[in-house]
Protein backbone atom coordinates (compact mmCIF):
# COMPACT_ATOMS: atom_id res chain seq x y z
CA UNK A 1 0.00 0.00 0.00
CA UNK A 2 0.87 3.53 -0.65
CA UNK A 3 2.52 4.85 2.19
CA UNK A 4 0.70 8.47 2.18
CA UNK A 5 -2.79 6.44 1.81
CA UNK A 6 -1.70 4.38 5.28
CA UNK A 7 -1.13 7.09 6.84
CA UNK A 8 -4.80 8.65 5.81
CA UNK A 9 -6.25 5.70 6.63
CA UNK A 10 -4.46 5.37 10.00
CA UNK A 11 -5.14 9.19 11.02
CA UNK A 12 -8.97 7.78 10.24
CA UNK A 13 -8.87 4.87 12.23
CA UNK A 14 -7.19 6.88 15.34
CA UNK A 15 -10.21 9.21 15.36
CA UNK A 16 -12.60 6.47 16.45
CA UNK A 17 -10.81 6.58 19.93
CA UNK A 18 -12.40 10.16 20.15
CA UNK A 19 -15.67 8.35 20.13
CA UNK A 20 -15.06 6.81 23.43
CA UNK A 21 -14.46 10.33 24.92
CA UNK A 22 -17.67 11.54 23.65
CA UNK A 23 -19.72 8.82 25.70
CA UNK A 24 -17.09 9.70 29.03
CA UNK A 25 -17.92 13.61 28.65
CA UNK A 26 -21.62 12.81 27.71
CA UNK A 27 -21.63 10.32 30.82
CA UNK A 28 -20.65 13.09 32.92
CA UNK A 29 -22.33 16.07 32.44
CA UNK A 30 -25.62 13.85 31.81
CA UNK A 31 -24.85 12.28 35.55
CA UNK A 32 -24.12 15.92 36.54
CA UNK A 33 -27.53 17.70 35.28
CA UNK A 34 -29.03 14.73 36.74
CA UNK A 35 -27.97 15.09 39.82
CA UNK A 36 -27.95 18.93 40.29
CA UNK A 37 -31.63 19.28 39.38
CA UNK A 38 -32.63 16.96 42.15
CA UNK A 39 -30.28 18.68 44.24
CA UNK A 40 -29.77 22.22 42.84
CA UNK A 41 -28.33 23.50 46.24
CA UNK A 42 -25.27 21.37 46.33
CA UNK A 43 -24.34 21.33 42.40
CA UNK A 44 -22.18 24.63 42.76
CA UNK A 45 -19.98 22.73 45.14
CA UNK A 46 -19.50 20.17 42.93
CA UNK A 47 -18.39 22.22 39.99
CA UNK A 48 -14.76 21.65 40.40
CA UNK A 49 -14.71 17.97 40.59
CA UNK A 50 -17.38 18.33 36.92
CA UNK A 51 -14.74 20.02 35.47
CA UNK A 52 -11.79 17.87 37.16
CA UNK A 53 -13.29 14.46 35.47
CA UNK A 54 -14.21 16.33 32.43
CA UNK A 55 -10.74 17.22 31.64
CA UNK A 56 -9.21 13.89 32.71
CA UNK A 57 -11.52 11.78 30.43
CA UNK A 58 -11.20 14.71 27.49
CA UNK A 59 -7.45 13.57 27.97
CA UNK A 60 -7.96 10.99 26.59
CA UNK A 61 -9.46 11.15 23.58
CA UNK A 62 -7.14 14.27 22.89
CA UNK A 63 -4.52 11.58 22.99
CA UNK A 64 -6.27 9.53 19.89
CA UNK A 65 -6.66 13.11 17.79
CA UNK A 66 -2.62 14.03 18.66
CA UNK A 67 -1.88 10.48 16.79
CA UNK A 68 -4.19 11.70 14.13
CA UNK A 69 -2.62 14.49 13.80
CA UNK A 70 1.21 13.25 13.83
CA UNK A 71 0.56 10.43 11.26
CA UNK A 72 -1.25 13.90 9.52
CA UNK A 73 1.56 16.31 9.34
CA UNK A 74 4.30 15.26 11.59
CA UNK A 75 5.49 11.77 10.54
CA UNK B 1 -5.26 26.91 2.13
CA UNK B 2 -3.42 25.96 4.38
CA UNK B 3 -4.37 25.04 7.80
CA UNK B 4 -1.51 24.46 9.31
CA UNK B 5 -0.02 27.69 8.22
CA UNK B 6 -1.02 29.92 11.34
CA UNK B 7 1.34 28.07 13.84
CA UNK B 8 4.36 29.02 11.88
CA UNK B 9 7.17 30.56 14.14
CA UNK B 10 8.42 33.30 12.20
CA UNK B 11 11.92 35.14 13.31
CA UNK B 12 11.27 38.98 13.91
CA UNK B 13 14.72 39.86 14.84
CA UNK B 14 17.13 37.30 14.72
CA UNK B 15 20.31 38.28 16.90
CA UNK B 16 22.97 35.56 15.88
CA UNK B 17 23.52 31.83 16.10
CA UNK B 18 24.58 30.18 19.41
CA UNK B 19 26.15 26.85 18.34
CA UNK B 20 24.05 26.37 15.01
CA UNK B 21 21.14 27.11 16.62
CA UNK B 22 19.72 30.26 15.57
CA UNK B 23 18.60 33.15 18.30
CA UNK B 24 16.01 35.00 17.38
CA UNK B 25 13.20 37.19 18.92
CA UNK B 26 9.89 35.03 17.33
CA UNK B 27 5.91 36.21 16.87
CA UNK B 28 5.69 33.79 19.53
CA UNK B 29 8.03 35.65 21.96
CA UNK B 30 6.33 38.87 20.90
CA UNK B 31 2.64 37.29 21.59
CA UNK B 32 3.92 36.51 25.34
CA UNK B 33 4.98 40.01 25.53
CA UNK B 34 1.91 41.07 24.73
CA UNK B 35 0.18 38.87 26.85
CA UNK B 36 2.43 39.79 29.96
CA UNK B 37 2.01 43.55 29.25
CA UNK B 38 -2.43 42.93 29.46
CA UNK B 39 -2.08 41.36 32.46
CA UNK B 40 0.47 43.78 34.00
CA UNK B 41 -1.47 46.27 32.64
CA UNK B 42 -4.80 44.85 34.34
CA UNK B 43 -3.30 43.94 37.50
CA UNK B 44 -1.09 47.12 37.86
CA UNK B 45 -3.45 49.60 36.82
CA UNK B 46 -6.84 48.00 38.54
CA UNK B 47 -5.31 48.11 42.05
CA UNK B 48 -3.35 51.96 41.36
CA UNK B 49 -6.50 53.58 42.37
CA UNK B 50 -7.87 51.01 45.12
CA UNK B 51 -11.54 52.11 45.58
CA UNK B 52 -13.86 51.00 48.36
CA UNK B 53 -15.79 50.51 45.43
CA UNK B 54 -14.63 49.06 42.70
CA UNK B 55 -14.75 50.20 39.09
CA UNK B 56 -14.96 47.89 35.95
CA UNK B 57 -10.88 47.19 35.76
CA UNK B 58 -10.79 47.02 39.15
CA UNK B 59 -13.66 44.46 39.73
CA UNK B 60 -12.30 41.94 36.84
CA UNK B 61 -9.05 42.37 38.89
CA UNK B 62 -10.58 41.33 42.16
CA UNK B 63 -12.93 39.03 40.54
CA UNK B 64 -9.89 36.76 38.51
CA UNK B 65 -7.83 37.18 42.04
CA UNK B 66 -11.14 35.49 44.28
CA UNK B 67 -11.57 33.05 41.05
CA UNK B 68 -8.61 31.94 41.44
CA UNK B 69 -8.03 31.61 45.83
CA UNK B 70 -11.20 29.57 45.76
CA UNK B 71 -9.69 26.83 43.58
CA UNK B 72 -7.10 26.89 45.20
CA UNK B 73 -8.55 27.25 48.77
CA UNK B 74 -10.99 24.51 48.18
CA UNK B 75 -8.93 21.81 46.53
CA UNK B 76 -5.39 22.23 48.16
CA UNK B 77 -6.47 23.99 51.85
CA UNK B 78 -5.56 27.04 53.17
CA UNK B 79 -1.85 26.00 53.24
CA UNK B 80 -1.95 25.64 49.48
CA UNK B 81 -2.35 29.41 49.58
CA UNK B 82 1.75 29.82 49.49
CA UNK B 83 1.22 28.58 45.98
CA UNK B 84 -1.09 31.35 44.82
CA UNK B 85 1.68 33.63 43.08
CA UNK B 86 2.43 30.29 40.91
CA UNK B 87 -1.46 28.93 40.30
CA UNK B 88 -2.42 33.08 39.25
CA UNK B 89 0.62 33.55 36.97
CA UNK B 90 -0.44 29.93 35.18
CA UNK B 91 -4.07 30.54 34.97
CA UNK B 92 -3.66 34.33 33.95
CA UNK B 93 -1.00 33.69 31.16
CA UNK B 94 -2.50 30.55 30.02
CA UNK B 95 -5.94 32.48 29.62
CA UNK B 96 -4.48 35.43 28.38
CA UNK B 97 -2.80 34.14 25.63
CA UNK B 98 -5.36 31.94 24.57
CA UNK B 99 -8.12 34.97 24.17
CA UNK B 100 -5.38 36.80 22.30
CA UNK B 101 -5.17 33.70 20.32
CA UNK B 102 -8.52 34.24 19.01
CA UNK B 103 -8.28 37.04 17.59
CA UNK B 104 -7.43 36.79 13.60
CA UNK B 105 -4.27 37.08 12.42
CA UNK B 106 -2.63 36.97 16.28
CA UNK B 107 -0.88 34.20 17.54
CA UNK B 108 -1.94 31.30 19.01
CA UNK B 109 1.49 30.86 21.91
CA UNK B 110 0.06 27.58 23.80
CA UNK B 111 -0.72 25.31 20.22
CA UNK B 112 3.28 24.94 20.66
CA UNK B 113 3.23 21.89 23.04
CA UNK B 114 6.91 23.37 24.15
CA UNK B 115 5.33 25.97 25.78
CA UNK B 116 2.66 23.77 27.40
CA UNK B 117 4.91 21.27 28.72
CA UNK B 118 7.17 23.99 29.93
CA UNK B 119 4.42 25.08 31.86
CA UNK B 120 3.44 21.04 32.99
CA UNK B 121 6.89 20.54 33.68
CA UNK B 122 7.17 23.69 36.34
CA UNK B 123 3.94 22.67 37.83
CA UNK B 124 5.26 18.78 37.92
CA UNK B 125 9.08 19.48 39.31
CA UNK B 126 7.71 21.91 42.06
CA UNK B 127 5.31 18.88 43.14
CA UNK B 128 8.14 16.54 43.61
CA UNK B 129 11.03 19.08 44.97
CA UNK B 130 8.06 20.30 47.60
CA UNK B 131 6.90 17.14 48.29
CA UNK B 132 10.31 15.88 48.62
CA UNK B 133 11.31 18.79 50.67
CA UNK B 134 8.38 19.08 52.95
CA UNK B 135 7.77 15.17 53.78
CA UNK B 136 10.77 13.73 52.82
CA UNK B 137 10.42 10.00 51.84
CA UNK B 138 6.83 10.23 53.37
CA UNK B 139 6.17 11.48 50.08
CA UNK B 140 6.07 7.87 48.42
CA UNK B 141 3.20 7.56 50.67
CA UNK B 142 1.56 8.97 47.96
CA UNK B 143 1.95 6.01 45.61
CA UNK B 144 0.64 3.43 48.00
CA UNK B 145 -2.97 3.78 48.63
CA UNK B 146 -4.15 3.10 52.69
CA UNK B 147 -6.65 0.23 52.83
CA UNK B 148 -6.00 -1.64 50.16
CA UNK B 149 -5.31 -5.77 50.04
CA UNK B 150 -2.02 -6.98 50.61
CA UNK B 151 -1.53 -9.29 47.29
CA UNK B 152 -2.98 -6.09 44.76
CA UNK B 153 -0.85 -3.84 46.83
CA UNK B 154 2.34 -4.67 44.07
CA UNK B 155 -0.45 -3.40 41.30
CA UNK B 156 -1.88 -0.89 42.22
CA UNK B 157 1.64 0.80 43.76
CA UNK B 158 2.66 0.49 39.71
CA UNK B 159 -0.62 2.14 38.28
CA UNK B 160 0.07 5.37 40.74
CA UNK B 161 3.43 5.63 39.83
CA UNK B 162 2.40 5.32 36.22
CA UNK B 163 0.01 7.78 36.87
CA UNK B 164 1.79 10.12 38.20
CA UNK B 165 4.07 9.71 36.07
CA UNK B 166 2.27 10.39 32.87
CA UNK B 167 0.57 13.70 34.45
CA UNK B 168 3.02 15.95 32.78
CA UNK B 169 1.95 14.47 29.76
CA UNK B 170 -1.39 14.23 30.20
CA UNK B 171 -1.55 18.21 31.81
CA UNK B 172 0.15 19.40 29.26
CA UNK B 173 -0.92 17.44 25.39
CA UNK B 174 -4.29 18.60 26.61
CA UNK B 175 -3.74 22.22 26.69
CA UNK B 176 -2.01 22.32 23.52
CA UNK B 177 -4.51 19.77 21.64
CA UNK B 178 -7.02 21.52 22.42
CA UNK B 179 -5.51 25.19 20.98
CA UNK B 180 -4.19 23.45 18.36
CA UNK B 181 -7.59 21.34 16.90
CA UNK B 182 -9.98 24.60 17.83
CA UNK B 183 -7.58 26.76 15.46
CA UNK B 184 -7.37 23.82 13.15
CA UNK B 185 -10.76 23.41 12.71
CA UNK B 186 -11.83 27.30 12.57
CA UNK B 187 -9.08 27.77 9.91
CA UNK B 188 -11.12 24.42 7.74
CA UNK B 189 -14.84 26.24 8.14
CA UNK B 190 -12.86 29.77 6.91
CA UNK B 191 -11.28 27.51 3.46
CA UNK B 192 -14.91 26.24 2.90
CA UNK B 193 -16.53 29.64 2.97
CA UNK B 194 -13.32 30.68 0.50
CA UNK B 195 -14.04 28.08 -2.20
CA UNK B 196 -17.87 28.57 -2.41
CA UNK B 197 -17.16 31.76 -2.60
CA UNK B 198 -15.51 31.36 -5.52
CA UNK B 199 -18.16 29.48 -7.08
CA UNK B 200 -19.98 32.17 -8.14
CA UNK B 201 -24.12 33.86 -6.64
CA UNK B 202 -24.98 30.08 -5.89
CA UNK B 203 -21.96 29.12 -4.34
CA UNK B 204 -21.46 32.45 -2.11
CA UNK B 205 -25.39 32.02 -0.90
CA UNK B 206 -24.30 28.78 0.13
CA UNK B 207 -20.91 30.26 1.84
CA UNK B 208 -23.46 32.04 4.28
CA UNK B 209 -23.52 28.17 6.27
CA UNK B 210 -19.78 27.92 6.33
CA UNK B 211 -19.80 31.51 7.54
CA UNK B 212 -22.16 31.11 10.52
CA UNK B 213 -20.90 28.20 12.03
CA UNK B 214 -17.18 29.83 12.24
CA UNK B 215 -18.73 32.48 14.12
CA UNK B 216 -20.70 30.23 16.68
CA UNK B 217 -17.01 28.15 16.26
CA UNK B 218 -15.49 31.37 17.44
CA UNK B 219 -17.73 31.65 20.78
CA UNK B 220 -17.51 27.79 21.66
CA UNK B 221 -13.33 28.62 21.01
CA UNK B 222 -13.64 31.43 23.96
CA UNK B 223 -15.25 28.89 25.95
CA UNK B 224 -12.73 26.56 25.57
CA UNK B 225 -10.15 29.24 25.87
CA UNK B 226 -11.33 29.74 29.11
CA UNK B 227 -11.87 26.26 30.27
CA UNK B 228 -8.99 25.56 29.42
CA UNK B 229 -6.88 27.68 31.63
CA UNK B 230 -9.37 26.79 34.12
CA UNK B 231 -8.37 22.95 34.04
CA UNK B 232 -5.06 23.85 33.81
CA UNK B 233 -5.02 25.90 36.73
CA UNK B 234 -7.71 23.07 38.95
CA UNK B 235 -5.34 20.61 37.96
CA UNK B 236 -2.38 22.31 39.14
CA UNK B 237 -4.36 22.92 42.54
CA UNK B 238 -4.66 19.15 42.69
CA UNK B 239 -1.33 18.54 42.22
CA UNK B 240 0.15 20.83 44.68
CA UNK B 241 -2.45 19.06 46.94
CA UNK B 242 -0.89 15.75 46.48
CA UNK B 243 2.46 17.59 47.33
CA UNK B 244 1.47 18.71 50.53
CA UNK B 245 -0.79 15.83 51.83
CA UNK B 246 0.75 13.05 50.05
CA UNK B 247 -1.22 10.02 52.37
CA UNK B 248 -4.72 9.26 50.99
Amino acid sequence: MDPQAAKMIGAGIACIGMGGAGVGVGTIFGHYLAAALRNPSAAQGQFGNLIFGFAVTEALGIFSLLIALLLLFAL
Amino acid sequence: MDPIHQFQIQNLLTFGHIGGQEIAFTNSALFMLIAIAVIAALTIGATSSRALVPGRMQSVAEMSYEFVADTLRSSAGSEGMKFFPLVFSLFMFIVTVNVIGIIPYTFTVTSHIIITVSLALVVFLTVVVYGLYKHGLHFFKLFVPSGIPIYILPLVTFIEVLSFLSRPVSHSVRLFANMLAGHITLKVFGGFVVMLGGLGFLGSLGAILPLGMTVALTALELLVAFLQAYVFAILTCIYINDAIHPGH
